[in-house]
């Protein structure tokens, strides 16, 4: 027992090693958000197409949709946006956008240029409803299901992989 | 002014050599420019709080906001930062204690939406346990492995360690 005593410092090696490596692969950025599993942020806001016309949290109740959040200026939007095309294509659930601290204009034009996935987009100009949604790092994506509640919310760009192993599996199981 | 009374000093010193008084004089020239860019940015530091509108709002405001961390830029505070998101959450403060809120309804506003992660002083609770008390605990256990070598070496006897290095022996050996 004694002669294995030289190993106690690797092992306290092997230990700090280990919880660094964890650390280095945990991304700060991606703060947990304290709003899964709770009722999704009330809302009424103008479409973005339209001004004249509002959309409630509650007009969406009974169904399992998407909340994508993005801008014209933000880049990582458009790093995603053709997968997000390419999804709206298969019309498993309705995609809303909430087209954060933009003007309409640029909003516009940016959907015309590279494809509008969204059965709409909620104008939210000075940033409110994305307050209220805990939004801090646009794009960002919410799935809600039939009674209003966000199941899962992903943080920057969408990726084949978490549309794959995580939003697809979701949708599954919440029989869409 | 002052620089001119500092070349005169400067040149009645018993000449130095040329190449001394010219970099001298850069050094000067340099430290009046770096004078006058500090009085600048205290002037300007010294009128930014007269522009808001009600200085005491102002005031709570920038305390709560200094307690609130800014997610975009992790590091500061929603007080500090110039991110867009950090304006927008300072108006948010701003806008609530001009409603007459408390700063309790205020942080819980926060952290309904950003999670305790937005306090800069995370709340005691029984997943931050190891948070708070981990540091202390692994002083305890190091200070505990400490006092237990010493005491173990302090019954050792002498002849149990190595010798010291011969450099300079000792002078009178047992």
């Amino acid at each position: 027992m004694k002669a294995l005593r030289f190993l106690i410092p690797l092992g306290v090696f092997a230990v700090l090693a280990a919880f660094l490596a964890v650390g280095l692969k945990l991304n700060p950025r991606e703060v947990p958000s304290p709003l899964i599993g709770k009722p999704a942020p009330k809302f009424a806001l103008p479409l973005l197409a339209n001004p004249n016309q509002t959309l409630r949290r509650e007009d969406l109740l009974g169904r399992v949709w998407i909340l994508n959040v993005w801008a014209s200026w933000c880049a990582a939007c458009r790093d995603e946006h053709p997968l997000l095309v390419e999804f709206a294509r298969g019309k498993r659930v309705p995609i809303y956008g909430l087209n954060y601290k933009d003007t309409r204009d640029a909003g516009k034009q940016w959907l015309a240029r590279f494809g509008d996935p969204y059965d709409a987009s909620l104008f939210d100009q000075d940033g409110r409803v994305g307050i209220d949604w805990g939004v801090y790092g646009v794009p960002e994506t919410f799935v809600v299901d039939r009674d209003g509640v966000i199941r899962f919310k992903h943080i920057g760009a969408l990726t084949p992989t978490i549309l794959r192993e995580r939003i697809e599996p979701l949708l599954k199981q919440l029989n869409v | 002014m002052f620089r001119a009374t500092l070349n005169k000093s400067l040149a009645v010193r018993a000449s130095p050599s040329r190449a001394v008084q010219r970099s001298l004089r850069t050094l000067v020239n340099l430290s009046a420019a770096c004078l006058l860019a500090f009085t600048l940015a205290l002037a300007v530091a010294a009128e930014a709080p007269q522009a808001a509108a009600d200085p005491a709002l102002e005031k709570r405001m920038l305390q709560l906001a200094a307690e609130l961390r800014c997610l975009v830029c992790q590091n500061q505070t929603i007080a500090d930062s110039t991110a867009p998101l950090a304006e927008d959450l300072r108006r948010q403060v701003r806008e609530m204690i001009a409603r007459g809120e408390s700063d309790t309804q205020i942080i819980d506003f926060m952290t309904q939406r950003y999670g305790d992660f937005v306090l800069y002083r995370p709340p005691l609770k029984s997943t931050t346990v190891a948070l708070w008390f981990g540091p202390f605990a692994l002083l305890l256990g190091g200070l505990t492995i400490f006092v237990v070598v010493l005491r173990r070496r302090s019954r050792m006897t002498a002849d149990q360690f190595e010798p010291d290095e011969l450099d300079n022996p000792p002078p009178a050996q047992r």
